[in-house]
């Protein structure tokens, strides 16, 4: 048997650029709102983004607090800019469950068998995760107020500090987006993500003042990017000096995402 | 051109060993159904990747209503339906905001997604469980659900891999009777199946796939000819026995017997004649069979016919959970 040559489809031309960019918005926000309806009906889903952090917060205010000398001024605004930190950072960890789960139950598979943009799965799980971090900033807020957290800077300076935040955990998800897209199904792409996780929040200055670390820590502690995040918000909420560590914090955030996204938009064209 | 789809001479080879496909062709006539029938890990599911444009093949060509899929990935998509193997919608949401997104994502306006949903919903009867989430839906609700996601856009073409494996008979009856109404609509369909049962009854032609090949291709009747139409299976109390009895059998008719387990199994033409001869033949011989059965020849029958060695896998039992049947269906 010979075949014909191949029909050309009717619109040979390239959809315009406006076409194409419209198209995947309107797809990313499809996704999106499917993520976030997600969020909303899993409990577990639910626990790990309010209740989770609001222990922590009572953990470190009420329990470990008296034990922890810290440079100056109360321990619990010391403490409230680190719990921010900490929580988007193991809010990622659900970025990795919902690309696993996606990926395992075949849903990604229909995705690619639909006329859609292409980066709209991605895009969709990981403004949906900035959309739920908006949310948990915002509880932290209500629970550091309610258990003595005082705003030692201004307004303008605590929006930019959730700002910073934002910026970083939005880059997470695209780190944590890789491992999920790696992983063989959810439960594995979360224990894939503790290892990451544990050392950056941990040996950081979110709960402890990294100079009551071992020599040894101290340089990872100071350098990497969990604690250098930390200490800008906690320079924009509770004062000191702000710029360097504002620049360093952007840096880190953007590189994040500049040389992980790509890793996991190519992970994701293969993933099947 | 009247071939809705035409695959010539696809092949597929995963990592450095697993020869996926090796050098699968056929076509299917616009407005038919097409069952390519085979066990676990046959190809099937392979075909069907690369015909919706999920998988590139190696070499070959696949053509859909035309369109080189491999050349025209994003013309292509908006032609077919797929429903795959593990219903594949979001657990989360309800049986109507699965097909609202889906509609969107098939560049529906809001007001159409929401009336196509709301069509579909009653066409597959789904409507009273519309705002139910997935979760709380039974396994026939599931597949019904995933094929109606699969109809949103009209497509011309609807590939529906293994649409009933793991369902219980009632459901896959129900499954069948919508299958049957949409092809009445002028759909073509190409089916995967590991039942020949369901290919007997759902698909105007039928290839039968085994390791990436197609062995044997035709009319459900042609196959059915080829195999005899009934399979008598005489159980025996002592395999010692097995091989008086095959040549006992073997004068029945044009097919070879075969000892299956403790039972010799033999297809033939007219079942009850050949049954009554049968019975008799043993009597002669002084021979009690400890049991005697006639039914319908299944795909293990088929491929004992075609290949004189029975299907691969273990049992239809493997594949019923998402969590172990995905992996292994794609490597």
């Amino acid at each position: 048997m010979t075949i014909e040559a191949s029909l050309v489809p009717p619109v040979t031309e390239r959809p315009s650029l406006f076409a194409r960019v419209s198209g995947a918005v309107a797809d990313t926000q499809v996704v999106m709102w499917r993520n976030l309806l997600g969020y909303v009906r899993i409990p577990e889903a639910a626990f790990f983004s309010s209740v989770q952090p609001v222990m922590f917060v009572l953990l470190f205010r009420y329990v470990f607090a008296g034990a922890i000398p810290v440079p100056h001024g109360s321990y619990t605004n010391y403490l409230i800019p680190g719990i921010f930190v900490q929580t988007v950072a193991f809010g990622a960890v659900q970025t990795s469950i919902g690309l696993a789960q996606d990926l395992h139950t075949g849903l990604i598979e229909r995705f690619r068998a639909l006329p859609m943009s292409r980066s709209a799965v991605l895009a969709g799980r990981t403004l949906a995760d900035l959309v739920r971090n908006v949310v948990v900033a915002i509880i932290i807020t209500g629970v550091g107020f309610a258990v003595g957290f005082r705003l030692q800077t201004n307004v303008l300076a605590f929006i930019g500090g959730i700002g910073v935040l934002l910026l970083f955990a939005y880059a997470l998800s695209w780190g944590f987006a890789l491992i999920g897209l790696s992983a063989p199904n959810a439960e594995t792409a979360q224990v894939m993500s503790f290892p990451v996780l544990f050392p950056l929040t941990f040996a950081s200055s979110a709960f402890v003042p990294v100079s009551t670390m071992p020599s040894w820590l101290r340089p990872f502690a100071n350098n990497q990017p969990v604690s250098i995040v930390v200490d800008a918000v906690r320079a924009l909420m509770d004062g000191g000096p702000t710029e360097q560590l504002l620049i360093k914090a952007v840096i880190w955030s953007v590189g994040i995402l500049v040389v992980l996204a790509p890793f996991s938009v190519r992970r994701y064209r293969r993933a099947t | 051109m009247t071939d809705a789809i035409v695959v010539e001479g696809l092949t597929k080879t995963f990592g450095h060993e697993v020869r996926a496909l090796d050098g699968v062709s056929f076509s299917v006539a616009a407005g038919t159904v097409f069952g390519l029938l085979g066990p676990n890990g046959s190809g099937k599911t392979t075909i069907v990747r690369i015909l919706t444009t999920i998988l590139h093949q190696d070499a070959g060509v696949a053509r859909l209503l035309g369109y080189d899929v491999a050349t025209y990935p994003d013309y292509v998509r908006t032609l077919f339906g797929l429903a795959g193997q593990y219903a594949a919608v979001d657990e989360n949401l309800t049986g109507k905001e699965n097909l609202f997104m889906v509609s969107r994502l098939n560049h529906l306006s809001r007001t159409q997604a929401r009336d196509r949903a709301t069509e579909l919903l009653h066409q597959f009867q789904l409507f009273e469980a519309r705002d139910r989430p997935l979760k709380t839906y039974s396994g026939g609700m599931r597949r019904r659900l995933d094929v109606a996601a699969a109809l949103v856009a009209r497509p011309k073409v609807l590939f529906l891999d293994e649409p009933t494996t793991g369902l219980d008979p009632q459901s896959r009856n129900g499954l069948w009777e919508v299958i049957e109404g949409l092809v009445e609509g002028g759909t073509t369909v190409l089916l995967t199946t590991q039942y020949l049962e369901e290919a007997d009854r759902l698909a105007n032609d039928i290839a039968v796939i085994d390791h990436g090949r197609v062995i044997a291709s035709g009319t459900p009747q042609e196959l059915k000819a080829n195999l005899g139409a009934t399979v008598l299976e005489i159980g025996l109390a002592d395999a010692s026995i097995a091989a008086k009895v095959i040549e006992l059998l073997s004068t029945l008719g044009s097919h070879t017997p075969h000892l299956v387990g403790n039972s010799v199994e033999v297809t033939v033409d007219e079942g009850p004649t050949m049954a009554m001869t049968a019975l008799r033949q043993l009597d002669d011989a002084g021979i009690t069979p400890t049991a005697f059965t006639l039914r319908e020849p299944s795909l293990d029958d088929v491929f004992l016919a075609l290949t004189g060695r029975q299907t691969d896998e273990v049992s239809t039992e493997d594949v019923v959970t998402p969590a172990k049947g995905r992996g292994s269906k794609t490597r």
